[in-house]
């Protein structure tokens, strides 16, 4: 099963990350990577470079970034291919350079099967 | 079981095989790494228990394991040496430890050791699909049993038996030569492929288990590329599965039955699945002309491009095919070719291919070689002589419905 582990920081980081936190995830991702279950990651660019697109009725209102709260931000995500949501808390409770209050989330994606009885 | 016996349970997935694959480099014996990093897991079990787990459990487990592993080895030289079965040189004993204390010092190709060593040619293809599994892959014996259909104890004691004929063997732990090398990561690409397939056979609805395999065996298939980097096939054989498994969700019907690639609903396959896929065909490209995963899996692509059946560049596959039965003359390669043949220069290209297999004797038993032939005369509108294929086919059929799929298609063609 494959899940999204969706990094939420507690506070914007800087533009650009540093090159001993760089390393340091590298090291992580490539751990990952040799055990054959990483399919995805990547970071996010600040916000000041996005945008929202909130809905109301027939109305789409878009805000450009940054956005104003500075909290709970996805800042990244992976995508990992586990055996267990379990396998998945234990690979991730090890990965690094992260500070207090940020959170990673853990959700299982749908499959194609999920959708079987829809079709 | 508790969470704590869980949490142990997955952390013994994920770092045992990295523990065994290090033992075994240090010790030379499979049976007593794997001894060395069970005991080795009872005691952090113990001390886990109320101190909690560590916040880094792999390295834990190294250091409780590097003791375990001195500790025998000082056992086993005192009792040697007191029995005056061996005398060893302090010096000799001193260089031991030393290399024991280099434990969590992965040289880099501890995996890909134990894949070739549980891979090894001296057993059979059973035991090296329990044994990697097992000591690779991390599973259960009572997961593996149930994914092969079989008891526990069968898969148990095919594992003991085949630890033990290493061990007589006395198989180095060393890589092997470059010369071998190639070789040898065939037959760890082979196991690895027959994973994927017992997984991609299971229907759906079964045992969760036994799809599950599909992964497993991608996951080994993409360790196995970051060890053996190099090899072309390797790449081939993680993209043939990858485009394979991306059609998972479209290729049966709820209650199991499967469907045609040309009925295939293609907004069902899985578009990730199909990049990943793609692009380590790419790697295997870019690695030198395509083996016989590389082509499996370059026709595999053919039909993963095709955004319908109709549009599918059969001349392509066909080309494909010609490469691929010129490497790997087997029947049912050969069959496939036919009917590619067949679907980009028309019946009466394929038909002599087919006959010459008839000729030969080949398939006798095989449904799909008559059907195959029944379906290029049915397109050349010599209807009778397909009825009769079609029922040929339809008495060597192995289950119901593909029985009764081919009766309706010798009456079809009796009424032309």
């Amino acid at each position: 099963m494959r899940f999204m582990v969706i990094v939420r920081l507690a506070k914007e980081p800087a533009a650009v990350p540093t090159r001993a936190d760089l390393a340091e995830m590298g090291e992580f991702n490539d751990r990952l990577s040799k055990a054959g279950v990483l399919l995805e990651a990547d970071g996010l660019k600040p916000t000041s470079k996005g945008a929202r697109i909130t809905f109301n009725g027939d109305q789409r209102t878009v805000i450009d970034g940054p956005f104003a709260e500075t909290k709970e931000l996805v800042c990244g995500f992976w995508i990992v291919e586990m055996k267990s949501k379990d396998e998945a808390i234990e690979w991730f409770r090890q990965a690094p350079c992260f500070d207090n209050g940020d959170t990673l989330e853990i959700r299982e994606l749908h499959e194609a099967e999920d959708f079987a009885e829809a079709v | 079981m508790g969470d704590f016996e869980r949490r142990l349970d997955t952390i013994w997935r994920i770092e045992s095989p990295r523990l065994i694959a290090a033992l075994a480099r240090v010790t030379r014996d499979l049976a007593l790494a794997e001894d060395i990093a069970q005991d080795a897991f009872v005691a952090a079990l113990d001390r886990w228990r109320d101190g909690g787990v560590p916040e880094n459990p792999g390295a834990w487990l190294m250091t409780i394991a590097k003791r375990r592993a001195i500790d025998r080895f000082r056992r086993e030289d005192t009792l040697r040496a007191k029995t005056g079965e061996l005398q060893r040189s302090t010096a000799h004993s001193i260089s031991i430890e030393s290399e024991i204390e280099m434990l969590d010092q992965d040289v880099g190709d501890d995996m890909l050791r134990l894949m070739f060593i549980a891979c090894h040619p001296l057993l059979s293809r059973e035991a090296r699909v329990a044994l990697t599994l097992r000591l690779v892959a991390g599973l259960t014996t009572a997961e593996i049993a149930r994914a092969f259909l079989t008891s526990e104890p069968t898969i148990a004691q095919r594992i003991v038996r085949a630890k033990r004929m290493l061990a007589e063997a006395r198989i180095p732990f060393e890589l092997p030569s470059q010369a071998e090398r190639m070789g040898r990561l065939s037959t760890v690409m082979e196991v690895i492929y027959l994973v994927f397939n017992e997984g991609y056979s299971a229907t759906t609805g079964a045992d969760v288990v036994r799809p599950a395999l599909c992964e497993d065996a991608l996951r080994l298939g993409r360790a196995l590329t970051h060890l053996a980097p190099e090899s072309g096939e390797v790449h081939a054989l993680v993209a043939l599965m990858e485009l394979q498994s991306s059609r998972s969700a479209a290729r049966a019907q709820t209650d199991g039955t499967p469907v045609l690639l040309a009925d295939q609903d293609r907004s069902r396959w899985n578009r990730s699945s199909i990049r990943r896929g793609l692009s380590e065909l790419e790697r295997a490209h870019e690695r030198g002309s395509l083996g016989p995963y590389g082509l499996q899996a370059a026709i595999a692509a053919v039909h993963a491009r095709a955004a319908t059946f109709e549009q599918t560049d059969w001349h392509g596959i066909a080309a494909l095919y010609d490469a691929l039965a010129e490497m790997m003359p087997t029947p049912v390669v050969r069959l496939n070719r036919a009917v590619a043949v067949g679907m980009a220069f028309g019946p009466e290209a394929a038909l002599p291919l087919i006959d010459e297999l008839e000729d030969e004797g080949a398939l006798r038993e095989y449904h799909l070689l008559p059907a195959v032939r029944a379906d290029a005369l049915e397109r050349m509108m010599r209807y009778s002589e397909a009825a009769l294929a079609f029922e040929r086919a339809a008495t060597l059929a192995k289950n119901e419905r593909d029985r009764m799929f081919l009766h309706r298609r010798a009456a079809f063609c009796r009424n032309r």
